[in-house]
């Protein structure tokens, strides 16, 4: 990342620019969306596979491990990414300090209960399946 | 230099309203826009995790919702905001790494995004219906 011809080989090693942190939000967001692209893939297929499903099916293919560990991968990655995706558009379009604050908290609120919700319905239909 | 004038009218730093809206503008605005809807769309994804693991009422809820015409077409932005999203995400990865900013190419990915995300979600529509063999 860091390291052009303007930096000090010492800025080089350390590999951060100026604001110390200054890439770590654009680097994230590009690990998420390329983990975002057959994760999402994979949860599309999953849906299609599960239409027309009555409930007992389609908890004992969603609590499957494979399935299972996908979701939760998709989970994570697509809750981490839009986090961060909202957090600039907020940054963006909000200029008036307090509101831009509130908005940035309920937007970690968000995106952590959400991913939370639903890995918590993924892990127990997971952990259910045998204990039943 | 002897009296203060009032504020000139100077032209303003260049807005969206005052460019001709061009693809790549409009695929680049679309690609936020999705980008929040993907952003609530998350709750139905919650939804419908938490109601199968609750129980076969709860899922059939959300079936049941997601049978009626709201639903149907919430289901049908949704489908089409993902796919639209991802593609234009690839797009954009394309251009992280320097390539495809010559006027053509940007005019090629640009439409590319717009055509495969339509065309994409008709497929998978298509394919959803078989596979429940037309039963709803």
């Amino acid at each position: 990342m860091a390291g052009g011809k303007m930096s000090t080989p010492l800025a080089r090693v350390r590999g951060l620019g100026a604001a110390k942190s200054g890439t770590e939000h654009f680097w994230r967001q590009r690990l998420t969306a390329v983990a975002n692209v057959p994760l999402t893939i994979a949860f599309v297929l999953i849906l299609v596979s599960l239409l027309g499903r009555n409930h007992a099916a389609a908890a004992q293919i969603l609590g499957s491990p494979l399935v299972a560990i996908i979701m939760l991968l998709f989970i994570v990655s697509v809750t981490t990414h839009m986090r961060i995706g909202m957090q600039v558009v907020i940054e963006d379009y909000v200029h008036d300090e307090p509101a831009r604050l509130v908005l940035l908290m309920l937007n970690t609120f968000f995106s952590l209960a959400v991913g939370l919700a639903s890995a918590y319905g993924i892990l127990k239909l997971s952990f259910g399946v045998f204990g039943v | 230099m002897a009296e203060i004038k009032a504020p000139a009218e100077r032209p303003l730093s260049p807005h969206l309203l005052i460019y001709k809206p061009t693809l790549t503008m409009m695929m680049s605005i679309v690609h936020r826009i999705t980008g929040g809807a993907l952003y609530f769309g998350t709750l139905l994804v919650a939804w419908w995790l938490i109601a199968a693991a609750s129980s076969p009422n709860a899922y059939a809820g959300i079936g049941s919702f997601m049978s009626s015409f709201l639903g149907r077409l919430i289901l049908l932005g949704y489908t089409w905001a993902l796919v639209h999203h991802m593609l234009g995400g690839i797009r954009h990865l394309i251009w992280d790494t320097g390539h495809g900013f010559s006027a053509s190419e940007r005019e090629w990915l640009s439409l590319a995004t717009g055509v495969g995300s339509i065309s994409l979600t008709f497929i998978l529509w298509v394919f959803g219906y078989l596979v429940m063999g037309g039963s709803h």
